[in-house]
């Protein structure tokens, strides 16, 4: 989204909190200014993998997200705007910023709104998050996926004894970022970001539509939901960039996704399951992730608990399909809990493909240091990379990464 | 539900006169004591919701204090076959600030749970197996906090005795639902107005682990008292966490709807 655009959204949400202010004025309302800044540094030790690459063994950055939330009466409307910035010393591309939210929610007693710009999260399961859809991934900020850029979005959810229904319009498409040419964790060629094509003649301009339907039956918890528009996962074209330098351009197709989401939840068991089928990028397909967490509670009398989880992946689309990482893969992981005043907490986890036994792994652990304060951890190195896998691009981009962040 | 709260009021007001005088009747400590606890409920009845905020102090055994605060929200089910619902958002301190807790108590199946985690906008319906755990890092177990439903417990009247000011029963009450840290818990509970004043809590073996205090009672309503002060002190660990709650609300229109996992993500 370019700037101008950006700001246009501000002017007005600048005019909406200013009218709502003045119309609510009898109301109680309060202004909650809130947020974190965080000093990350990410530590590279190996070697990089392709000329011009910048070693960047040492990588500091910095991030800055307030949050300004206005509560309107008894909280049946709310308006929030959360800014987003990065300053990375290396990864030019990973210098950016965002707007994560700026929305107004409405409740009512049987339906709720919320227009804006939002983060919808849909999902179950741990490993990888297939039905999750609305919004894009801010692949620079995180290697699991789990970082999302805002979305323009218009909701409207009905409650009834059957469940919530939830209707999505989704003008304006966020363009997938990718780390800088000369940073690591780059891929095997330089993506050309910012000249992507698109399936549909409006480009970035097509509005996406997404309907989903959730409820709970006493232990399961199902959702059933439908998208139509720009796929959020590029494929990528080999081009010849004017420099004769051999790169990617992404390609954006026009999906429709038909999917599932179902917990069931069983004494210490959780059963997860998340299943997509997919068309649109060439041939039809498949794909699920299906497992399982159990969790051992007050390990040795501590308040300590340890999850167990374990999930399989399958993925069944071909070459005329985005590139996936998780098309014949096992994942296994444990979660410490220390139930501690400092929420301590440790994630451990491993993907391994069952055939080339290509393996990533991933270590995450956090701590609260004090009221403001919070330190962050997470390691990710990759084992038994072959020539042609999924991660030889960045198999020399084993990493940890250490923030601290502040919370005000 | 569709009762008029003053009607409820009256209905359950009638019930409390009628059972007090059928109290002195009760022939074994166990009738007493399920009786004792069915007044306890009736007295609570028809409260619809509330609101309250409060404040956790966890204190270690150096005596170093830190502190949570909460918002919490309470549903009264009038059906008596299930419990009440509950909301609990954090506001302090700021990394979990948002972070939503939404609890449907039963009364012997394990409660239905989920958590809303802000970060990722995620609401997961998370396993109640885990009664007997701490609730935040504080002394407090889940188990401790859920709505007082008179069937999770069996129910054994030991004594009457004073306790501070007031005259109290002195009850013992077993847990009858699964997963609880407890095999038996002592509970004073005042004459005058059916108020939990004291529990000591008995670990699976059978040891005093904690003890709980309520003060400060307030009475909401011309019927519905509530303790504006618990103190759960751990004997095993000198550890405690102390409960201050800010003035409660009742019947304020919380609705239905606002207890749902879908609406955790949009609730401030």
């Amino acid at each position: 989204m370019v700037l101008s655009n950006h700001l246009h959204h501000i002017q007005r949400f600048v005019l909406a909190l200013a009218i709502t202010g003045v119309v609510a004025a009898p109301a109680a309302a309060e202004l909650e200014i809130g947020g974190s800044s965080a000093l990350e540094i990410r530590v590279f030790p190996n070697k990089t993998s392709y000329a011009g690459q910048r070693r960047a063994t040492l990588s500091p950055s910095i991030v800055l997200e307030p949050e300004f939330i206005y509560v309107i009466g008894q909280g049946d409307d709310t308006l929030t705007l959360t800014p987003f910035m990065r300053l990375d010393s290396h990864d030019e591309r990973r210098s950016h910023y965002d707007i994560r939210e700026m929305t107004w929610v409405h409740l009512a007693d049987n339906w709720d709104t919320t227009i804006g710009i939002g983060k919808i999260f849909w999902g179950v399961t741990e490993s990888r998050h297939l039905v999750d859809i609305i919004n894009q991934t801010d692949t620079v900020e995180g290697a699991d996926g789990e970082d999302k850029l805002g979305q323009p979005l218009f909701n409207l959810n009905i409650i009834t004894d059957w469940g919530t229904v939830g209707g999505y319009v989704l003008p304006g498409f966020r363009e997938r970022t990718f780390a800088d040419d000369d940073a690591r964790l780059r891929g095997p060629k330089p993506i050309q970001a910012d000249d992507a094509t698109y399936d549909s003649s409006a480009g970035n301009k097509h509005v996406d539509l997404a309907l989903r339907w959730s409820h709970t039956f006493g232990d399961v918890d199902i959702g059933l939901s439908q998208f139509y528009g720009t796929s959020r996962e590029p494929g990528m074209k080999s081009v010849t960039r004017f420099d004769g330098v051999a790169v990617f351009q992404p390609h954006y197709d026009i999906i429709n996704q038909s999917a599932l989401e179902l917990q069931l939840t069983s004494g210490p068991w959780l059963w997860k399951l998340e299943s997509i089928v997919r068309r649109g990028h060439g041939k039809d397909f498949m794909a699920s992730v299906a497992g399982f967490e159990y969790t051992f509670y007050q390990i040795a009398e501590s308040p300590m608990d340890i999850g167990v989880l374990a999930e399989y992946l399958y993925d069944g689309r071909d070459s005329s399909a985005p590139v996936t990482l998780a098309d014949d893969d096992i994942f296994m992981g444990a979660r410490l809990v220390f139930n501690d005043v400092e929420d301590s907490s440790i994630l451990a986890g491993v993907v391994v493909d069952k055939n080339s036994r290509e393996t990533s792994m991933s270590f995450e652990a956090e701590r609260r240091l004090s009221d403001q304060l919070k330190i962050q951890a997470e390691l990710r190195w990759f084992a038994r990379v072959p020539d042609n896998g999924s991660f030889s691009g960045i198999k020399n981009d084993d990493f940890l990464m250490i923030r601290l962040a502040r919370f005000f | 539900m569709k009762t008029t709260p003053v009607l409820k009021t009256l209905v359950s007001t009638l019930v409390v006169i009628a059972f007090s005088s059928h109290l002195a009747n009760a022939a074994s400590p166990e009738e007493k004591g399920l009786e004792i606890a069915q007044q306890i409920d009736l007295r609570d009845q028809g409260f619809g919701d509330s609101r309250t905020k409060l404040e956790m102090h966890l204190t270690n055994r150096h005596g170093e204090t830190s502190i949570r605060k909460m918002r919490l929200a309470t549903l009264e089910n009038s059906d008596p076959t299930v419990g009440d619902k509950s909301l609990t958002v954090f506001i302090f301190p700021r990394d979990i600030k948002g972070t939503a807790f939404l609890s449907f108590t039963k009364i012997l199946d394990p409660d239905d749970q989920w958590l809303y985690l802000p970060a990722l906008k995620r609401v997961k319906r998370i396993s109640s197996a885990n009664k007997s755990g701490p609730f935040v890092g504080s002394e407090f177990a889940y188990e401790d906090l859920v709505s007082f439903e008179v069937g999770k417990y069996d129910y054994k009247w030991l004594r009457d005795e004073a306790c501070g000011e007031l005259q109290c029963f002195v009850v013992e009450r077993f847990p009858k639902y699964e997963n609880s840290g407890y095999t038996r818990q002592t509970v004073w509970i005042d004459k005058a107005e059916y108020r939990i004043q004291k529990v000591d809590f008995y670990d699976r073996k059978d040891s005093l682990l904690k003890t709980l205090v309520q003060s400060n009672y307030e009475q909401y309503l011309a019927q519905y008292w509530r303790p504006l002060k618990m103190v759960m002190v751990n004997h095993q660990t000198g550890k405690s966490t102390e409960l201050v709650f800010s003035s409660y609300e009742f019947q304020v229109g919380v609705k239905d709807n606002d207890f749902t996992p879908n609406r955790l993500k949009l609730i401030r």
